[in-house]
């Protein structure tokens, strides 16, 4: 399995909450290791992986925050110009819609972070082109 | 006995708790009464209300002014189509007549004295005589019986005991079946559970808002209502709710839930109540005159239609109350229930004048907003409608976990699609916000549905 288990948590957008989660995560002794945080209007979406997906899942919601687990795939990329551009075309020859994105370099390694609605079918596009998708236990050794 | 007037003569057999063996498991708790025929009971009807209007002729002075105002006298009161000659009665009437103006008896006849909670000014002050207690416990016991109550239910009541009237009758309804009760009040779930858990509670007495608070308060501690409790019945009441709210209730705490309807003015709880069919609440005419009046005309609406609900007391003692206008908007049901209870029903309470909000030009019953709420999936039990700047109206619900994904997309287009179906309801189109559960002030007890900060 190559899908990659993000934590989200639904939040009120105000003062306090983003510090409020993050501890409860860290009382449960989980490692942050990549965070995106969107907000709209009177409320956000925090999005983390974390070295113990279920643990964090479990936290957050006996503190009573609306939670949930999402698959999204990780891929890794070139390190250079035009890495992006093919992943984005890769996915739109198959069909799939590309919901959210984000990208970091870590140790020489440029990774993507894909929120797609079908993600096998993405994986397979992906595979087919030779791009690397990640699993968990790499995103977390990265 | 000590007013004037000859109690009627039936009333003697009909007030008198009914002799019964122990261990009490019949369908019906005054069989008698319950299926009496039409015929009898508006001959009954009749008798009582003429008594009534004697002895508040006799006894009370606002009732002897309005009577001089409109030249009427007891004896024109010939039949039950005469009712409408009667002056209504409001809450403002109550009040301007505090502490003891409408008592039809002298003070030392009383025995119990419960107000109704009034949000501005002076509460409405309710003195019971000891038959008048008698009779509102007797009421309870036959509105419990007929949702199948027996006496070996454990009955947690979950009312604030105190002045209010909802967890004093009931409780000494539940007495008289035989039941256990366990005065709980409300409020401190985990003290609720460890009741139920440790005395095998069967029925609750509890308000829609903190049921719903309950039932949430079960899931979170992984607790499962049909393996961890005993739980069977639950009378919800003391606030309006929607048949949604009723379901999500049933499947949050697993049991039947049984509406109920009774106010203060009326004896509190036990004055309408659904038996096992769950479809309509019994009036109990025997004791209660009632009518289903234009709220604007005072005039009667066709019969079925929705209109206020306006009822005189046809046994109270201490206070009798003619024609009172309580505000609640319902209609009747009218065709025969399969119970056997000759007793017409009421449907839901779909709204009351008091709680009408206008904005924009618009009426609006808080319950139109809630049925729009409750409907929706990916949203949650609690709700609340806030009024702002100029007119201008939020409404903040809690996002419920079936309604997250993480995409915040998703979470847009249901504000969205809110929006839209609560202004195709109330033909005003609110701001949607979604908040995370908890974030919104209940309340283990009556919920606060409505923030007016206009400065209008």
């Amino acid at each position: 399995m190559s899908a990659v288990k993000l934590v989200a948590v639904f939040a009120e957008n105000k003062r306090g909450q983003t510090a409020h989660i993050t501890e409860v995560l860290a009382a449960a002794n989980l490692n942050i290791r990549w965070v995106t945080i969107a907000s709209v209007g009177t409320f956000g979406v925090m999005k983390f992986l974390v070295n113990d997906y279920r643990l964090a899942h479990e936290a957050l919601k006996h503190e009573g925050y609306v939670t949930t687990l999402m698959d999204v795939l990780a891929v890794e990329v070139a390190d250079q110009p035009g890495a992006l551009r093919a992943v984005a075309e890769c996915l739109a020859e198959s069909g799939v819609n590309l919901d959210n994105t984000s990208g970091f370099v870590a140790n020489r390694r440029a990774i993507l972070i894909l929120e797609v609605q079908n993600v096998p079918l993405a994986r397979e596009a992906l595979q087919k082109r030779n791009l690397r998708v990640l699993t968990q236990e790499e995103m977390l050794s990265l | 006995m000590r007013s004037g007037t000859r109690p009627a003569p039936s009333a003697g057999r009909l007030l008198r708790c009914p002799s019964r063996a122990a261990g009490f498991t019949a369908k019906f708790w005054d069989q008698t009464n319950e299926t009496v025929s039409r015929a009898e009971l508006e001959r009954l009807q009749l008798r009582r209300l003429q008594s009534t209007v004697r002895r508040v002729a006799a006894h009370v002075p606002f009732y002897q002014q309005k009577f001089a105002e409109s030249g009427l006298k007891p004896q024109d009161i010939r039949s039950l189509a005469d009712l409408h000659h009667l002056p209504f009665t409001t809450s403002a009437d109550l009040r301007a007549n505090y502490p003891a103006g409408l008592l039809a008896v002298p003070l030392d006849e009383t025995l119990r004295l419960h107000t109704s909670s009034g949000t501005t000014g002076k509460p409405k002050a309710l003195f019971f005589s000891r038959r008048d207690v008698n009779n509102a416990g007797e009421l309870c016991a036959r509105s419990f019986v007929a949702t199948g109550v027996t006496k070996n239910d454990v009955f947690q009541n979950m009312m604030t005991y105190g002045m209010f009237t909802g967890a004093l009758v009931t409780h000494y309804g539940a007495e008289k079946i035989g039941c256990l009760v366990i005065p709980a009040g409300p409020g401190n779930s985990e003290r609720q559970v460890m009741l139920m858990q440790d005395f095998g509670t069967t029925l609750i007495h509890i308000t829609p808002s903190y049921a719903l608070y309950l039932a949430a308060f079960l899931e979170k501690r992984a607790l499962a209502p049909r393996r961890d409790l005993k739980l069977r019945k639950a009378f919800v009441g003391a606030e309006p709710y929607t048949e949604e709210t009723r379901r999500k209730i049933e499947h949050g705490l697993g049991l039947d839930v049984y509406n109920s309807y009774g106010l203060s003015e009326m004896n509190g709880p036990g004055v309408a109540f659904e038996c096992e069919q769950k479809h309509g609440m019994h009036v109990w005419e025997d004791h209660f005159l009632i009518e289903i009046l234009d709220p604007k005309t005072g005039e009667p609406v066709p019969e079925g239609q929705p209109g206020e609900l306006v009822m005189t007391t046809l046994c109270r003692e201490a206070m009798p109350l003619l024609r009172y206008r309580t505000r609640d908007i319902t209609s009747l049901l009218t065709g025969p229930c399969p119970c056997g209870r000759t007793h017409r029903r009421l449907n839901r309470i779909t709204g009351r004048s008091d709680d009408m909000l206008i904005v924009r030009g618009v009426n609006i019953y808080p319950q139109q907003i809630e049925r729009v709420l409750m409907a929706q999936s990916g949203v949650g039990r609690n709700y609340l409608i806030v009024l702002e700047g100029l007119d201008e109206m939020i409404v903040k619900v809690e996002l419920a976990e079936a309604g997250f994904s993480g995409k915040v997309e998703e979470l847009i287009r249901l504000q969205k699609q809110l929006g839209e179906r609560l202004r195709a309801e109330i033909l005003v189109k609110p701001t949607v916000q979604l908040v995370p559960p908890g974030d919104l002030p209940v309340s283990e007890g009556k919920a606060r549905r409505v923030v007016d900060n206009r400065k209008l």
